[in-house]
């Protein structure tokens, strides 16, 4: 239900923590999850650092960190993805941007529960937290996907006792807290969309985060009924995913939060790995769409602005990105090709993973045709578009390698995968952020980011996580398997070390550039030009209101929508956009 | 900055096209009856999606060049797309995806909807933290019963499988921590764990399956030359993951006949 008679639902508050800790604005919460995802960012990033220096050169001895032993590095692997996963992924371009635009976008005071909302971004906080607690008791080394039985029986490993617990309990508490968040998404764009503003007339970014939260909905308590059933295996003595019979004896190191090694049997039996694997992936796979479709619909919506051109298909976007979550949750079998899974099911997860590829493949096409007869203003918010749509392509196109069982015999499980995800759905979506981050800048704080800075920070980051992310594909063929802490072992992947070490010096370099990104970030929010109330010439409803918005959003408007949201060089209108408020004229007739 | 987009654009297709056409780095050679079959399936999959790949970063490349702003002179087409086309490249992925797809599966299907056919030569892997093992199951064609309680991994061999030596069937298992196949004779796996997930992975002979904690899970392949061909550990599996590698050594069958007795005899 569109409505305009929507009485705000709570006055601007005065004191300091009611305004900025513990706040019922979504702008504030926006920005909460957006500053908690900067620092989730850093840290899994110098993770990543380390792992690299680690990987080729084993022995170092380090500054603080001193010599890297092989469970640190699977320590290190672990919190890398589960922070970069949940804590930036997830929180950046949905609950960051999300919170903060998703409300103005569709002309609503609001989200639809401002509590709810306060209490969602609390207790993402809290998991984050908790999930940093398990450095200090020695994290655990499962990776960021938990495999049972390793992640189940603390003798299996360093880690797996105290630091295990925390990491399931933060990853649960997560859960919780973008489950509160998918609730309010829905429900603000279902019943707070200003007068006019029709479903079909939404910018695609609200689209984008409308879908993403139908995912997290359905998705999230999958995986936050799998961590609860994990946890009782490890401490209440319950088999979900721990079968009979196992012997742990392969330990060689004592973790400084000690643990036994067991010689006898564990007192487990009857349950299934393969459980964990389905809940896990079940999650996992949607996950992938939860983290890349906030960052196409906030492609779309640049690539159409800074080309001054409609969108090339809307409904077609639209429609494609519905088939992409809907898709999304029938293909999670195709992480589990090699798994022991019925080798017949593997068909259907096959099938269905490469139709996964046609609205993918469409919406590739409208891009390009948005570009195409444009006239292309090359600022800073576009050029991370631009990388945005070259990425999705370079790490879609390997993803009809792994979707083939036969191929995923020699590719499974080796850097040809790692090479594959971080394009898509890592480092596109990254650049899906920070196109977001160049180009709401300005209505966040009032001031432009720095465009000359800005450029270099493009082109190092570009360059770079080619440099980092292509070859990786080259290692995978030839056997480099993944989530080994150093490749001394096995002949065929000492041969490989070289390349490595490339990948190592170009993995230096892009983080460093990320510095140049933080300075200008700093720098603008204090010194950075004045920036006018639509500063790109944007037709969204955003870009109507003051800069910062003032706490309703529309300083007691409610504003009316009679125009799509893409409607630039429209013949015969005065200039060449038309807002979405702009009354219709025999011009610019409503559409 | 459109043509240093275009630039880059192009340079960074080309680099990345280039170390795939020149099989700078490539999947090693292969060794095995479906190896040139998946080699293949491998081939097409690449020269399609390389087409793809090469054509839609040159599009972008030249689009953002080509269609950059250069003031009034600029005509913006006023359009909101076409159905006609959209529907033209909906069918056309469409037909690529699930055709690739299909023509892929009967790879797929020999290899694992098949049951190993009379005569294939049996042997059994078995992953621990952090080695694999090896057992045959000696001239009664029976594996002897393991027990978990009798598991010593640190004594090796028979122990560190937990073979329960009074059983009968266990008299004459070969336990070893290398892999002796007999060349262009197909083999009858089975995979078993004891710990955690592992992953046996033998590259040359396009190999991969994890070994599960408790299945018993079958697989079949045929090596076809005779060599040395390195075993690694595919699925993280604790902190000596890395090191988790083994040996297979592929024999002529009169060689792995001598080999399986001389086993034999040691154990007498």
């Amino acid at each position: 239900m569109a409505s305009t008679e929507i009485v705000h639902a709570h006055a601007a508050p005065q004191g300091f923590i009611r305004k900025y800790i513990f706040s019922l604005d979504h702008k504030v919460i926006g920005l909460q999850y957006y500053f908690l995802a900067l620092i989730a960012v850093f840290v899994g990033m110098a993770l990543s650092l380390l792992m690299r220096i680690h990987m080729v050169w084993p022995t170092a001895n380090l500054p603080i960190f001193g010599h890297i032993q092989p469970e640190t590095y699977l320590m290190f692997l672990t919190m890398h993805g589960t922070i970069m996963v949940f804590f930036v992924l997830t929180t950046a371009p949905q609950s960051g941007f999300g919170n903060y635009f998703l409300p103005i976008q569709i002309g609503a005071p609001d989200m639809a529960f401002p509590t709810l909302n306060m209490l969602s971004f609390w207790t993402t906080f809290v998991a984050f937290v908790v999930l940093l607690a398990a450095f200090f008791v020695g994290a655990p080394i499962h990776g960021w996907t938990g495999y049972a039985p390793l992640s189940a029986v603390p003798s299996a490993g360093p880690g797996e006792g105290l630091g295990a617990d925390l990491w399931i309990t933060s990853i649960a508490i997560f859960c919780a807290a973008s489950l509160m968040g998918a609730l309010n998404f829905i429900t603000t764009v279902l019943d707070l969309r200003a007068k006019g503003m029709s479903m079909m007339r939404m910018p695609l970014t609200c689209w984008a985060w409308f879908i993403t939260a139908i995912l997290g909905l359905l998705a999230f308590g999958v995986l936050l009924a799998a961590g609860i059933l994990l946890l009782m295996d490890r401490n209440l003595g319950t088999s979900f995913f721990v079968p009979g019979g196992l012997v742990f004896t392969g330990q060689t190191a004592v973790p400084p939060g000690g643990f036994s090694p067991s010689t006898t049997p564990i007192k487990h039996s009857g349950g299934s790995p393969l459980l964990w694997q389905h809940l896990f992936w079940f999650f996992g796979h949607p996950e992938v769409y939860i983290a890349i479709l906030p960052g196409m619909g906030v492609a779309s919506q640049l690539l159409s602005t800074f080309s001054r051109k409609p969108i090339f298909g809307y409904k077609a976007m639209v429609y494609a990105m519905l088939a992409i979550g809907l898709l999304g949750f029938v293909v999670w079998g195709h992480h589990m090709f090699m798994s022991g899974m019925s080798p017949y099911s593997a068909f259907a997860f096959s099938i269905m993973t490469m139709a996964i590829g046609v609205p993918s493949a469409i919406k590739t096409f409208n891009w390009l045709g948005t570009i195409q007869h444009g006239r292309v203003r090359f600022t800073a918010p576009m050029l991370f578009a631009i990388g945005f749509v070259s990425l999705f392509v370079s790490g879609g196109l390997s993803g009809p390698f792994l979707a083939q069982p036969v191929l995923d015999i020699p590719l499974h499980d080796t850097a040809f995968v790692v090479g594959h995800f971080h394009l898509i759905m890592g480092v596109a979506a990254i650049f899906g952020i920070f196109a977001g981050t160049y180009y709401w800048f300005p209505k966040m704080f009032g001031r432009m980011m720095n465009e000359k800075l800005a450029r270099v920070h493009f082109f190092f980051t570009l360059v770079g996580t080619y440099a980092i992310f292509m070859p990786m594909h080259y290692l995978g063929m030839a056997g480099q398997t993944r989530r080994y802490s150093q490749f001394t072992e096995v002949g065929f992947l000492t041969r490989l070390i070289p390349l490595n070490k490339f990948l190592t010096y170009a993995a230096i370099v892009t983080i460093s550039a990320q510095l140049i990104f933080l300075f200008n970030f700093f720098w603008s929010m204090a010194k950075g030009k004045k920036a006018a109330d639509n500063p790109w010439e944007a037709t969204t409803l955003e870009w109507t209101t003051a800069t910062p918005p003032p706490h309703d959003n529309f300083g007691g408007r409610t504003p009316v929508v009679n125009h799509g949201p893409y409607e630039y060089s429209v013949p015969g209108a005065s200039r060449d956009y038309v807002m979405q408020t702009d009354p219709a004229t025999a011009a610019t007739p409503a559409h | 900055m459109g043509l240093a987009l275009l630039l880059v654009i192009w340079l960074i297709t080309f680099f990345s096209t280039y170390f795939f056409v020149a099989k700078t780095w490539w999947l090693p050679a292969g060794a095995s009856a479906a190896a040139p079959w998946i080699d293949h399936q491998f081939a097409l999959t690449y020269i399609l999606m390389g087409i793809v790949f090469v054509a839609a970063q040159g599009a972008l490349g030249l689009f953002v060049w080509q269609y950059r702003d250069r003031g009034t002179a600029t005509k913006v087409q006023y359009s909101h797309g076409n159905t006609k086309l959209e529907a033209l490249w909906t069918v056309l992925t469409a037909v690529l995806f699930v055709g690739l797809n299909l023509m892929g599966s009967h790879v797929w299907a020999s290899e694992r909807f098949e049951p190993p056919k009379a005569g294939a030569v049996q042997a059994e892997a078995t992953g621990l933290q952090f080695a694999w093992y090896f057992r045959y199951p000696g001239p009664d064609g029976k594996y002897g019963r393991t027990k978990p309680e009798l598991v010593d991994a640190s004594a090796g061999g028979e122990a560190a499988v937990g073979l329960d030596t009074s059983d009968s069937a266990a008299k004459d298992d070969i336990v070893s921590g290398v892999m002796y196949l007999p060349v262009n004779r197909e083999l009858d796996l089975t995979l078993r764990s004891q710990d955690v997930i592992h992953s046996l992975f033998i590259p040359n002979m396009r190999f991969k399956q994890d070994a599960v904690p408790g299945l018993l899970i079958h697989m079949h392949f045929t090596p076809t030359q005779i060599g040395d061909y390195e075993i690694a550990c595919a699925e993280l599996c604790g902190l000596g993951h890395y090191k988790m590698h083994g040996m297979l050594k592929v024999v002529s069958q009169e060689d792995f006949d001598k080999w399986i007795a001389s086993k034999e005899t040691e154990k007498q």
